[in-house]
């Protein structure tokens, strides 16, 4: 019966159930994130725990065991290349949890396992940081803490080990969030995450050929969210500037080479803007994405010539930036003549017809303005059809597009547009981006999709600089004042998002983004500048580390000994009786003499009047009230009784 | 213990036995207790201190009939019990009564009995009526059972096992006297003759009518929950390899309610509780580890707040 020390008390049914449980429950949330083989693996090492414990076999000898951490590490080192860095470790992790299982016998094998289950619900964040994996972590805990509970104390059943474990964890809630708020925030993540962990995709690409592909991505993962300062701006103008193309070699637009500089090229106004807050997700590119024209850069960010703005590295995680914007700038009238010329190039001998076509414009014009508006008018003229699924084009894409096939999306508009625009010797480029973007009616954020992807044109006008023509809206209004759907002619697929008969869908995903962007502004998006702002709001002007951890240390004394004081309160009981013999005794505890627990009133006083002999007969004489009070039959003066015992009380003085 | 106790209705009882029992008041009161609320009391100390003298001077003071049964390993039920004898001038079997049949009952050394004859005993200690060849007699009332016995470990006794250490209400040692008791002892006159001499302080109806009052002292609620607390701690201490069982419970409760009622309260207060509770808890548990039972009984009172 008397067991030494040194081991701890063999596992209980139950607690084997617990343990199995937590494997099982810790494995779930990681297992899309790991090697088929290994998941597979790891679950036939649980299931085979479940077994040997429901036939009571005895468990799996040593060296059988260790073969099998031998070969599984192995086979993680083959799949990752390496035992260490993350991957690798959180899949031996998982793999020892798993293993642990089949040598567990004593309550300690089973903390082993309970706090690899902890630090697992952790790791699970390397791979996923939404809603789903934080709701998954918790139940990790939930279940982590019962599991725990269960290796003190098997008895109680699992509904009530996990109510338990709940109300454990929900007592640590107003810590967690004091930590979360208030604990000095590092730069960046803790560990370096992982480039995949970020990587997006985006609809927009750095070269564009039109008539290259058939067809336009119909992604509706999100690209960016905005928020308005003030009101939003009417949807035409929602032009979202992004890579600027002026390289054209007869196929594909690239964007210049160039170094990004500090600065845009151009002044901000003193008035008239518009400010924003973007929150743009993760697309692996450096691009940042700004209403045109954006007066200034963005903290950390840099521009480029053609007015584009750009992060300092590719976007790897989801960033958040202020920026103003003035849609009514006209900027680069002062366009270097270099930049200029650049804008004209054509590859000798592409596009024929419509050379000669500009040529005519130009003759007949008596400004660069002149061939604008000829240009636009023979795109009308035209009767151009916006559609989804256009035909593939040869070599001469513009003139293929503009007198033969007519059918193509906004890259086709545009390159059309540029190269016409060049051949009648206006300097012109292709802007992409993304235009227009949905505001969810939940939170009145604006949601810009990879669907929103869009090509425009700038022409550069003497006295006016590079002034934006969309060539989509001369021929497809709808797409620039709508949306896509109004766009494209009936019966070309969409974007599921998109179809009328998925409203009720697009109504649910307006409210998951709208919790989703909650999410990711103040949960993922909680930044040290964040943190700033709020402590600014709170009082504290220029936090340091110091200053933030003192306040931290004293909120957490605080509502330590709020929980304590009301535990106390919630334990001391109403009984006025009660009120007033504790009232003696703290009275008496200032001479040392409080009554201990376990002391009878008599006991009491007896004790008292030998170390107080001035108070000796009172002290008697009111543990002989208490006593008759509580111990004694009711009696009829009883009121009166504690009455007198009350007002003895406060005029004892010991 | 410090409850007042200035002027209990026997007092005057107390004082006379503690004039030949000298210097043990308390263990006399615990006996009277024990007797007080129709339980039977275990007296287990080494030969000498007098416990026989302790059981003689109750019967005489109280009143009562007094047998005294020295047990041996040879002693079968029917020397206690009694047996029936044919009596041939009548043709009839005749019941003569054993020394069971008396008010007050000394058991002496109850541990050299075997466990059949033990079992007679304390049988009949329960029911307070003896079956024998088919008829039920009833004893005596008051009918109170003085055991004493040897500590265990001496050679050719049967221990008492738990189950019938549980029909004792109390088991008390007697100790031996401190050094001016034992000097008066030794220069006083004969203990026998001072017995002798006594006179009965009380009648059995007298005994029968204080242990109605005594069933009728008053329990607060406040102290119902005291005891459930200690004995909530029994159970779930490492102290005790098992906790007290609700017949324990109660019988601590009765002995509480007898040392309230000696000390002239209508009621029992949490200190009678504690003034009681080694010895009626003490045969009644099996401390963990080596820690001896006076002691273990000590951190039970300490370690449970009076509510």
């Amino acid at each position: 019966m008397a067991a030494t020390r040194t081991e701890t008390p063999a596992l209980a049914a139950a607690q084997t159930g617990w343990l199995l449980a937590i494997g099982f429950v810790a494995l779930a949330p990681l297992a899309p994130h790991l090697p088929g083989w290994l998941a597979g693996a790891t679950l036939a090492a649980l299931v085979w725990r479940g077994w040997l414990a429901w036939r009571q076999r005895p468990l799996p000898s040593r060296w059988r065991l260790t073969l099998l951490v031998l070969a599984g590490s192995a086979g993680v080192g083959y799949q990752f290349g390496s035992l260490f860095g993350q991957n690798p470790g959180v899949a031996l992790l998982v793999l020892f949890l798993a293993l642990k299982q089949l040598e567990t016998r004593t309550v300690r094998d089973g903390l082993a396992i309970v706090l690899l289950a902890y630090f697992l619900a952790l790791a699970q964040f390397f791979y996923s940081q939404t809603i789903p994996a934080a709701l998954a972590t918790a139940a990790v805990a939930i279940t982590a803490t019962a599991t725990l509970l269960s290796l003190t104390d098997a008895r109680p059943a699992p509904a009530a080990q996990l109510r338990r474990a709940a109300v454990i964890l929900g007592q640590a809630l107003p810590f967690m969030l004091l930590l979360f708020v208030l604990f000095p925030r590092v730069q960046g993540p803790l560990w370096g995450l992982p480039k995949d962990a970020g990587s997006g995709l985006t609809g927009l690409s750095d070269s564009m050929a039109p008539g290259a592909i058939s067809h336009l991505s119909r992604s509706d993962a999100i690209a960016f969210r905005v928020r308005f300062d003030d009101a939003m701006p009417e949807r035409a103008q929602l032009y979202w500037r992004g890579p600027v193309l002026s390289e054209f070699d007869g196929r594909t637009w690239r964007p210049r080479r160039e170094l990004p500089r500090a600065t845009l090229p151009y002044a901000e106004p003193a008035s008239g803007g518009i400010g924003y807050e973007v929150t743009l997700e993760a697309h692996g590119k450096p691009w940042l994405f700004a209403l045109e024209l954006p007066g200034a850069t963005p903290e950390l960010a840099f521009a480029t010539l053609d007015f584009q703005l750009l992060a300092k590295a590719p976007v790897l995680a989801r960033q958040r930036y202020l920026a103003r914007s003035y849609p009514l700038l006209r900027a680069g009238a002062d366009e270097s003549p270099a930049l200029r010329q650049q804008a004209l190039a054509l590859p000798a001998g592409s596009n024929p017809r419509i050379r000669r076509l500009a040529a005519s414009w130009r003759a007949d014009a008596r400004s660069d303005g002149d061939v604008l508006r000829q240009a636009q008018a023979f795109f009308l003229r035209q009767g151009l059809i916006y559609t989804l699924n256009p035909p593939l084009l040869g070599e001469h894409s513009a003139d293929e597009f503009l007198f033969d096939t007519r059918q193509g999306f906004c890259e086709h508009f545009a390159s059309a547009f540029a190269v016409a625009m060049r051949a009648a010797g206006v300097p012109a480029r292709v802007v992409t981006g993304y235009q227009g973007g949905e505001v969810n009616p939940v939170d009145g954020w604006l949601t810009v999709r990879q669907y929103d992807a869009h090509a425009w044109t700038e022409v550069w006008l003497a006295g006016r600089g590079w002034v934006r023509v969309d060539p989509t809206a001369i021929s497809a209004p709808t797409r620039i004042d709508l949306d896509l759907a109004a766009a494209v002619p009936a019966g070309d697929p969409l974007p599921l998002l998109m179809r009328a008969e998925f409203s009720w869908l697009r109504d649910l995903r307006f409210r998951w983004d709208a919790v989703t962007n909650t999410w990711n502004q103040w949960v993922l998006g909680y930044t040290p500048e964040r943190q700033r702002q709020l402590l600014q709001r709170l009082g504290m002007p220029a936090p340091d580390w110091r200053a933030m951890t003192a306040l931290l240390a004293a909120l957490c004394g605080i509502a330590l000994l709020l929980l304590t004081a009301w535990i106390l309160r919630r334990q001391r009981r109403a009984d006025p009786l009660a009120r007033q013999w504790e009232k003696l005794s703290r009275r008496l505890a200032r001479r040392g003499l409080g009554r201990q627990a376990a002391e009878g009133p008599f006991d009491y006083a007896e004790r008292v009047a030998r170390a107080l002999p001035a108070v000796a007969a009172e002290m008697r004489g009111l543990a002989a009230l208490y006593a008759r009070l509580r111990y004694a039959p009711p009696a009829a003066d009883r009121a009166k009784t504690l009455d007198q015992l009350r007002r003895r009380v406060a005029c004892f003085r010991p | 213990m410090h409850a007042p106790a200035s002027d209990g209705p026997l007092d005057a009882v107390v004082a006379a036995a503690g004039g030949i029992i000298l210097g043990k008041e308390r263990q006399i009161r615990l006996a009277l207790a024990c007797l007080l609320a129709r339980g039977h009391l275990l007296i287990e100390d080494v030969p000498g201190v007098g416990k026989t003298t302790l059981a003689h001077v109750l019967a005489k003071l109280l009143g009562l009939a007094f047998q005294r049964i020295q047990f041996t390993s040879d002693m079968l039920p029917a020397d206690i019990l009694g047996v029936s004898i044919f009596d041939r001038a009548r043709g009839a079997f005749d019941f003569h009564p054993g020394p069971i049949f008396a008010q007050v009952v000394l058991a002496d050394e109850v541990n050299r009995a075997t466990p059949k004859t033990q079992s007679a005993l304390l049988e009949a200690m329960e029911e307070r009526q003896v079956t024998a060849e088919g008829r039920t007699r009833p004893l005596p009332a008051p009918f109170f059972v003085i055991a004493t016995q040897n500590p265990a470990h001496q050679i050719g006794t049967f221990p008492l096992p738990e189950s019938q250490l549980d029909r004792f209400l109390m088991r008390i040692a007697l100790g031996y006297p401190d050094r001016a008791a034992e000097r008066e002892l030794l220069a006083g006159a004969d203990r026998r003759e001072l017995l002798a001499g006594m006179s009965p302080g009380l009648t059995a109806e007298q005994l029968i009518g204080h242990q109605e009052s005594v069933r009728r002292v008053h329990v607060a609620d406040a102290l119902i929950d005291y005891v459930q607390a200690l004995a909530g701690h029994t159970r779930v201490s490492a102290d005790w390899q098992a906790g007290l069982s609700p017949r324990a419970a109660l019988a601590l409760l009765a002995g509480a309610r007898a040392w309230g009622w000696l000390a002239g309260r209508d009621h029992v207060l949490p200190e009678d509780v504690q003034a009681v509770l080694p010895g009626v808890v003490g045969h009644r548990l099996r401390p963990a580890d080596d820690l001896p039972a006076a002691n273990a009984v000590q951190r039970l009172i300490e370690a449970v707040p009076i509510p």
